[in-house]
This record gives structure tokens, C-alpha cells and sequence, in this order.
């Protein structure tokens, strides 16, 4: 099993950050992907290379601040959950955390480097200076 | 006008490849020429033995742990050093063709610069300010998929050959194990492909193309690099004929009775014999669902022959380039600079591929430095040790330029005196791999004939363990003397020296962002 974590802290406080992480339809605001559209508990997101991943919705837990979802209906991909975290760390400071596992495992080593610059990002627009 | 420099390498080739180092079966008569009228450097390491690190290091003349790419998958920095950058700032066009890898190639998310270029019909991303220094890059790997220019170039050309390659990942995206030619050897793949279509042809044509563009009066620096002998072993089929794997015997280092084989393989660290029994894959490159153990004398005669092909299309490749280069009236102003980035095992203790093993199947590399003629250097071999870490200040030495700030290690001796004088005495390698659990870190230094590799703490070695060898009397690095009392002192003196030279990693160690 491919397995992969990625984690940064932001000076913000949790409930914003997750007000903003925890849309699944803003993925592509912060996550290196080219387009993304949500219907009911269904997501499609396309990569820059052209490649589209279906993905179901598992959780999404507002008091939990934890998002879940699996990329389904790929002849390749035989195993996938990813989960993004927000986890309060005081009122003004948060850790927010993206993982994933799967298989093939190899696949989990480039969508944790994608993660990395999503959550980069996400640091840089919500860290209070 | 300055002197122009024509930079080329392979990928995973062996020191014994060529006739100018002994090599006796693939003729390398262009390569040799550069040899004997030029500097042959004997005893070159890199500074890791997979690709993205070792060619970091030849870009930015630093060691591991100090540009961070610590392991295939790991991108060098957008910000990094690059001797490319310095030598066009001082008015030189520069170019990259053929096999870049400073970024991973398995990129579905198109984050690479590399892996963008060829999809957007572009040669650089920014001509003011170009990616790594590069005014021009036109990239290749091995074969037709993915997204390079000459994955692109098939496409768009001749589709029809793109399956004529050897399909370098299975269905779950490992590393292919499946087997081919007569021997059913893993990566070896008859391939019907016409040699002008092959990468070895394309990167030597669109080379000498960038040459064309060029005007007679314009400074040059060109890297040219081919992605061969690497595996898939799938030269082009009707070249073949070259060398009948029937007709080879086994390469030296092969011990071909497994009692001993297996012996030698339990004297050295765990991860050996780990990865021989087929338990312990710590390298992606290596096919994981392949067991070493089960590699035929006749699957490693056929690998030597594929390989051996291969280094013979290199080789003409690059007469064809070097003719195109006269033909400019450079000839005399050109110098030349030949390597690879890390060697193959192509049979050696019964195995394959590359990975954390720090022997001269892997460390010892083709170096030769053909100075331009009309700088008057004598040729000369330099038995010094010396470091793929030493090219970019060669670049910057043979431009005219001081030696960058940024660099680690002098510029390449012109013979043995003046590798003394510049302070040539060790070279230092690092292995770093940490893959879903797999972890083998090892630090090395070779000095004095004498190549000292150290573990630190991993998945099946620790701190004291670690592998000695005596060159000059075991060159076959067949005989472990790490715990052997009567070289303890010259053990001891080698860690020190070790330690006190290597550059400290920096830390956290960057993320691994792809396989490869």
C-alpha cells in the first residue's frame, strides 16, 4: 500500500481554514488540477495531462473538519482514500493535513507532491502575518 | 571567440564500456579517439548512483546533500545553481538534448517544467530568463511515452513505433519485470523500430539541428545526452546482429558458482542478499516482482549484448555529431567532456540494474576530457579520484570564468600533478532511499585505492555496519575487510576523512514527489 502525508501549520484559525478546504468544489483553488465539478456525492477532477479521476464523496464532517473520498471506477487504481484534515491548534493557529493511500502505491507519491503545493498554498493565503 | 564546449552522457554506463578502458566487445572508436588525444580520467565516481542526484550534481557541482536530491522523485530546485545559467550570463548559447531528469517524470499533474515544454510546442519556457539556464531544452527518455519532445516527435511522425518499445511500466505501474529476447532476461525487448527513429539518432540530430541555428562567431555549450545503455535493453532489432549474445563470455565480475556468489553477497551489508532473495526492493528502478537469484549465465550474456549495441550506437552517434561540428570549421575550438551518470551491474555478483551497492559496477564511470585543440593540453590518465562534482567548475574553467561560489569541488586535473595541486584526493558518494518503509541510507569515500562505504541507521542496517575493499589487491570487490583487524586503522582513517569532508545534509530532507 502506497501511503502518503502531508501536513503544514497556518496562523488561522481552523474554522476558516476548513470553510475553504472543506468545499470539495474549490479543489481546483488550491490543489494543482486543471478543473473540478461536484454533483451530489460525486466528484470529477481533471489533472494537466488530461486525466480524469471520478471520485466519491465519503465524509464530510464539518464538526470533525475532516474531508474523505475515494477515486473509484479507474481501471488502474484498484485502492484510494484521501483525507484532508483541519485540526485546531489553539484559536488563532491550525494544522492542516492532507493524506492518502493506495494502490497502485506508486500513484501516492505524486498526488502527495501535488498536496504539498496545494497545501503550500493554502498556508500562503490564509497565514495571518 | 572562447572555446565551445560539447558535453556528453550516457545513462547507466559502465566504466568498461569502451575500448579506451579496456572494454573488448562493443567497438567505441570515436569515443576512444577523444581518449587518446584528451584526459582519461581512471578512477571517477558520481556522487549517487541513480540519475536525478547524479545529474544535479553534474549541473550544479555540488554534492547530495547539498542541492537535496536525495533520491530519484525528488525535483532539484527551481532556484538551484546551474553551471548553464552561468555560462549563458557570460554569452553563451546553451542547450540541453536528450535525458534532462533534474524533475520526475511520472507527472500526471504536469507540475515539471520538463514535462510541459514538448506538450505546449515550446524549446524553453521563458527565453529571457530560461528554465535551469537552458536556452534550448529538446528532451528524451527511454522510449516513446510520456510527455518529451521525442515521445512527441513519434507521435506525431510515427505513431506506429511507439509500441515498438519496450513497455517500461506493468499495470500497476512497477517497474516492468517481464521478460524477452532468447533468454527471457527482464527489460530486454526485441524492438522493430528503424535505427533513424531511435532516441540514440534523434538526440544526435536535433543536436547537431541546434548546432545549425547557431551563427559561426556564437560561444557554445551543449549537453548532449543520450538515454542509453540504460534499461529497457531495445536497441533497434536490425542492429543486432552487431553482437550474438551466444558468442559472449560472462563478464568478470560474475561469480557464476551461487555457493560462492551467495557468500560474498552475506559479507556485505544486509541489503545485498536482501534484494537477491528477492525481499528487500529499496530502488524503484529495479523491477520489484524480479528475484536476482534467478538470473540465467544466459540472460546475462544476452543483457551484455543489448548493452553492448547500445554503446555502439552511441558511439556513432557521436562521430556523426563530431563530423557535423568540423564541418563548421569549430573543430579546433571545441572541448569535449564525456560521462554517464552512474554505472549498471550487467551481471556482476548476479545481479542487475543499480541501487544502494557501492562497487565499481555502479561508482566507477567513463570520464574523459577532450580539451579543445588549440588549447595545447597534453593528453594524459589520471588515476586521481574525481567526482562527476567537479564538471560545472570544468565548464566555468574552460570558459574563462572563476570558479562558481556555489560549487564544492575544484575543476578536473589535466593529470595526476595537478589533480594533487588542485587538492583531488577523495570522492564521496551518498545513498539516501526511503520507499514506503524501505530505508537505506550509506555514506562512501574512495581514497587512496581503497572504497569505505558506512551505513547509517535503515530497515536492515545500523550504525558500525558497513563494507571495506582493497582495490588493488581485490579490484572484484569480492572481499568484505570491514571488520578485518589488520586494515581497522586504515578503516578508521577513512571514516574520519570521510566525515570531515562531507557537506552537511541540509534538512528536512525535501519531499520524494514521484517514483522517478
Amino acid at each position: 500500500m502506497g501511503t502518503v502525508r502531508r501536513s503544514v501549520f497556518i496562523d488561522c484559525d481552523a474554522d476558516s481554514v476548513w470553510s475553504f478546504v472543506g468545499a470539495p468544489e474549490r479543489l481546483h483553488e488550491w490543489f494543482p488540477i486543471t478543473a473540478c465539478k461536484v454533483e451530489g456525492n460525486k466528484r470529477w477532477i481533471t489533472l494537466a495531462a488530461g486525466i480524469v479521476f471520478e471520485e466519491d464523496i465519503i465524509t464530510l464532517d464539518h464538526d470533525l473538519r475532516r474531508f474523505q473520498y475515494k477515486i473509484v471506477n479507474n481501471h488502474l487504481i484498484t485502492f484510494h482514500l484521501g483525507t484532508v484534515d483541519v485540526i485546531a491548534d489553539g484559536p488563532n493557529r491550525c494544522m492542516l493535513m492532507y493524506s492518502t493511500d493506495m494502490e497502485p502505491e506508486v500513484l501516492a507519491l505524486p498526488i502527495g507532491g501535488a498536496a504539498g503545493v496545494g497545501l503550500a498554498k493554502v498556508k500562503e493565503m490564509f497565514d495571518r502575518k | 571567440m572562447g572555446r565551445k564546449i560539447l558535453f556528453i552522457t550516457t545513462d547507466q554506463q559502465r566504466y568498461d564500456a569502451l575500448g579506451c578502458n579496456g572494454g573488448t566487445v562493443a567497438n567505441t572508436p570515436v569515443i576512444d579517439s577523444l581518449s587518446k588525444s584528451g584526459i582519461t580520467f581512471d578512477r571517477a565516481h558520481p556522487q549517487n548512483v541513480v540519475c536525478m542526484p547524479s545529474r544535479s550534481t553534474m549541473l550544479t557541482g555540488q554534492h547530495v546533500s547539498t542541492h537535496g536530491v536525495w533520491m530519484n522523485g525528488v525535483p532539484l530546485p527551481q532556484d538551484a545553481p546551474s553551471i548553464a545559467s552561468d555560462l549563458r550570463n557570460a554569452g553563451y548559447s546553451t542547450a540541453l538534448i536528450g535525458k534532462a531528469h533534474f524533475e520526475p517524470l511520472l507527472d500526471p499533474f504536469l507540475r515539471f517544467t520538463e514535462n510541459r515544454l514538448a506538450g505546449e510546442k515550446l524549446f524553453t519556457d521563458n527565453p529571457n530568463d530560461p528554465h535551469r539556464g537552458f536556452d534550448h531544452m529538446e528532451l528524451a527518455t527511454h522510449g516513446a511515452a510520456g510527455n518529451l519532445h521525442y515521445s512527441q516527435y513519434i507521435r506525431d511522425n510515427h505513431p506506429e513505433q511507439a509500441a515498438n518499445y519496450y513497455r517500461v511500466l506493468d499495470n500497476e505501474l512497477q517497474v516492468n519485470a517481464q521478460g524477452g529476447g532468447d533468454s527471457g532476461a527482464p527489460q530486454v525487448h526485441v524492438n522493430n523500430i528503424p535505427r533513424e527513429w531511435y532516441h540514440t539518432e534523434w538526440v544526435a540530430q536535433r543536436t547537431i539541428a541546434w548546432l545549425q541555428s547557431l551563427p559561426d562567431d556564437q560561444d557554445w555549450f551543449c549537453w548532449m545526452s543520450f538515454p542509453d545503455p540504460h534499461h529497457p535493453w531495445d536497441p533497434p532489432a536490425s542492429e543486432m546482429h552487431r553482437v550474438r549474445w551466444q558468442d559472449l563470455d560472462l563478464p568478470e565480475g560474475y561469480i557464476a558458482n551461487p555457493a560462492t556468489r551467495e557468500a560474498v553477497l552475506d559479507d556485505k551489508l544486509r541489503h545485498w542478499r536482501g534484494w537477491y532473495d528477492g525481499t528487500f526492493v529499496s530502488n524503484y528502478e529495479a523491477p520489484a516482482k524480479w528475484v536476482p537469484a534467478t538470473l540465467t549465465t544466459d540472460q546475462v550474456r544476452e543483457v551484455n549484448a543489448y548493452t553492448h549495441v547500445e554503446n555502439e550506437l552511441i558511439d556513432e552517434a557521436i562521430g556523426t555529431v563530431m563530423k557535423a561540428i568540423d564541418s563548421r570549421g569549430w573543430g579546433n575550438d571545441v572541448d569535449v567532456l564525456y560521462t554517464t551518470d552512474h554505472g549498471e551491474f550487467q551481471g556482476d555478483f548476479g545481479l542487475l540494474f543499480k541501487g544502494p551497492y557501492h562497487v565499481d559496477a555502479l561508482m566507477r564511470l567513463p570520464l574523459i576530457w577532450r580539451p579543445a585543440p588549440n588549447a595545447a593540453i597534453a593528453p594524459a590518465r589520471v588515476a586521481s579520484p574525481v567526482g562527476l562534482v567537479s564538471l560545472a567548475a570544468t565548464f566555468a574553467h574552460i570558459a574563462g570564468l572563476p570558479q562558481p561560489t556555489y560549487v564544492e569541488a575544484p575543476r578536473l586535473p589535466q593529470n595526476d600533478t595537478e589533480a594533487t595541486v588542485l587538492g583531488h584526493e577523495r570522492v564521496l558518494t551518498e545513498w539516501d532511499s526511503v520507499l514506503f518503509g524501505k530505508i537505506v541510507h550509506l555514506r562512501t569515500i574512495c581514497r587512496d585505492n581503497w572504497v569505505c562505504t558506512a551505513a547509517l541507521p535503515g530497515s536492515l542496517n545500523t550504525t558500525g555496519d558497513g563494507e571495506l575493499y582493497d582495490l588493488t589487491h581485490d579490484p572484484l570487490q569480492h572481499v568484505n575487510r570491514w571488520d578485518d583487524p589488520s586494515a581497522r586503522a586504515m578503516r578508521d582513517d577513512l571514516l574520519s576523512d570521510m566525515w570531515a569532508n562531507l557537506p552537511k545534509t541540509v534538512l528536512p530532507l525535501r519531499t520524494m514527489d514521484a517514483p522517478v
